[in-house]
């Protein structure tokens, strides 16, 4: 009898999707024939580990935020400058940018999420255009417009080249990010979030501090955004001003939605297929911009609640009544 | 002196852009971010048909018709079927459609700057020790014609009455036998010909190319922000102030920090009135 829970558990969204995320990295390697397919899957994965944290700010504490390729930004370049220009060893480089964005994001964080709807989108616009302003013209350090080299990350005397290693550490870590974001959404906090998302009122009526809890998440999604940025700068070598700018967070945002909203595997796909997509877009050269709208918009129109949980619900329709009283949440 | 010029000069099409979002805002509570795009719209049709020997006089109605065309294919086809959705999921319509449009830009025209020949001459002229292009008395003068044909258009028409009864009440405006969708159809044309005005005006000032609208856009946005949104007295006042602060921020701090400058205001303003200077605070019901 101690087969049937265990069975359940290993179906429920929460492990069962784990599950399929983990054989996916492990199986994807079958498909990907060189190392540009590894290249396009590691950025896929550095995208997934940002939207990941981002979803829960957007998508579970339903705090828009315009400004998070500022967040990413600030790692890369903060580990960039740490580790090539002061030598710093790249574990310490990580940590210390990490430390001070999600000190940074603390303080900033507190006043600009006072702010709703449109007001709050402008504000965290605002923020990561300063961001961006900030390291296109403090070129001493950023080199400016230009951008600026990276030395490869290393572990003590271990060095991470290559796209094949990147891959597997990605892999493994969009894991762990997925595994930290899923048991905060399952915890009391995570249901505090969800609880203040569909009204803060009510929700600070029944004893939840609405302000610490939306300060706290947005600095969780800072971190995530802070150390896939520092990652993707050892990794590519090279850091420019793009990776920052107001475009990059659209991006973001728009693999959150895409993918769907409030839901953490959601993320993982929008970054997946809005950082292919592009790819595949290239051989339609002129046009490449157009047809990237056009499926933006055409997603929004038919798939509303994004990918995932509207294909979750067309499959939970067909099963019909033995699903009725199960959670559909993925 | 003359910074204030220049900078009054830029307020006016930042409120121009202002505008159109808050007209927009007002009809559907969507924050339209291809409002910027109508304003490249404008700038781009007006120098490709004056390439094409066309006289301003013919070019700059065309032009216009040409952007608000575009905005009413663009509440019918990416708006209008969308409708119910969230606040983001519009946003993010409202972004893929600037992508299509910048995209659809660079196919028509291409990638390069474009100057646009000035409406009357280019002597400068002096003013209290500071000096004013032609051009930039145009920008203000029709500026301030189409603040005081919109206050008309509101204060005095039914169409205008009727778009502002829904903007105060969706649900009873309809009750009393107002078209919701028609006055949404004519929201958005009506916004995008503003912005293809202000693109027009701006273009012999800065020249223009198929991506100025992200950051005039963006400026346009924070303009209605600063006001508060849907208050079209906000709008307005809320680009001259960003237009005067960033001229004078660039002249006298730094140039290189001259947009940054303005968005730290904005931050600082929202701190300290979270709904602008002119909005509304509103109670949240639960």
């Amino acid at each position: 009898m101690l087969a049937r829970p265990m069975l359940q558990r290993l179906a429920s969204p929460r492990t069962g999707g784990l599950l399929v995320l983990a054989a996916s990295i492990v199986l994807l390697p079958l498909v990907l024939r060189n190392s540009y397919f590894y290249d396009v899957a590691v950025l896929v994965g550095l995208n997934a580990i940002v939207c990941v944290g981002l979803n829960l700010l957007i998508g579970y504490a339903g705090q828009i935020s315009l400004g998070h390729a500022g967040f990413f930004g600030l790692g890369a370049y903060g580990s960039a400058i740490l580790a090539s220009r002061y030598g710093w060893p790249p574990t310490a480089a990580l940590l210390a940018t990490t430390v001070s964005v999600a000190l940074l994001a603390f303080v900033v964080g507190r006043p600009i999420l006072r702010l709703k709807g449109h007001y709050l989108a402008m504000a965290t616009l605002g923020l990561g255009i300063i961001i961006f302003m900030i390291i296109t013209t403090e070129d001493k350090f950023t080199g400016g417009p230009d951008g600026i080299s990276v030395v490869p990350f290393r572990i003590g005397g271990l060095v991470l080249q290559g796209e094949r290693v990147w891959y597997w550490v990605v892999g493994g870590l969009l894991l762990v990010a997925v595994w930290l974001a899923l048991n905060l959404i399952e915890s009391p906090a995570g249901r505090a979030l969800r609880a203040l998302h569909s009204s803060e009122v009510g929700a600070e009526v029944v004893g939840i501090n609405a302000a610490e809890h939306k300060l706290r998440v947005f600095v969780i999604s800072a971190v995530y955004a802070s150390v896939a940025g520092s990652l993707a700068a050892h990794y590519s070598g090279f850091v420019t001003p793009g990776k920052v700018a107001f475009l990059h967070s659209i991006e973001l945002v728009t693999m959150v939605v895409f993918g769907g909203l409030a839901s953490t595997f959601g993320a993982v796909v929008g970054a997946a297929v809005l950082t292919t997509l592009p790819q595949l877009l290239a051989a339609f050269e002129d046009y490449e911009m157009m047809v990237f709208g056009a499926v933006m918009i055409g997603t929004m129109i038919f798939l509303p609640r994004g990918v995932v949980p509207s294909l979750a619900r067309l499959l939970a329709g067909r099963r019909g009544a033995d699903s009725a009283h199960g959670d559909k949440r993925a | 002196m003359q910074y204030l010029l220049t900078g009054l000069t830029v307020g006016a099409i930042y409120a121009l852009v202002a505008l159109g979002f808050s007209i927009i805002f007002n009809a559907s509570h969507v924050i339209n971010f291809a409002q910027g795009e109508f304003v490249m719209i404008g700038g781009m049709a007006t120098v490709s048909l004056a390439a094409a020997g066309l006289p301003y006089l013919l070019a700059i109605p065309l032009a216009v018709a040409a952007a608000a065309l575009v905005g009413l294919a663009l509440e019918k086809f990416a708006v209008e079927p969308a409708r119910g959705a969230s606040v983001v999921t519009l946003i993010i319509i409202t972004i893929g459609a600037s992508i299509f449009l910048r995209g659809l830009a660079m196919l028509v025209w291409d990638k390069n700057l474009h100057a646009a020949k000035s409406f009357t001459g280019d002597a400068p002229i002096a003013i209290a020790g500071a000096t004013i292009l032609p051009q930039s008395l145009w920008v203000l003068g029709v500026t301030l014609a189409i603040v005081l044909a919109l206050s008309w258009f509101f204060g005095r028409t039914l169409l205008g009455k009727a778009m502002l009864a829904t903007s105060h009440n969706r649900l009873a405006a309809q009750l009393v036998g107002i078209n919701v969708r028609m006055v949404l159809f004519v929201s958005f044309g009506l916004s995008a010909a503003l912005g293809a005005i202000a693109g027009i005006l701006i273009a012999p000032i800065t020249t223009t190319s198929y991506d100025v609208g992200v950051m005039l856009g963006l400026k346009g946005f924070a303009a209605a922000i600063l006001g508060g949104l849907g208050s079209g007295v906000g709008a307005v006042v809320g680009g001259l102030v960003l237009g005067i602060v960033e001229t004078m921020s660039a002249g006298y701090l730094s140039s290189a920090y001259k947009d940054a400058i303005a968005f730290v205001i904005i931050l600082a303003v929202l701190f300290f009135m979270p709904s602008g200077l002119f909005g509304k605070l509103g109670g949240e019901r639960v």
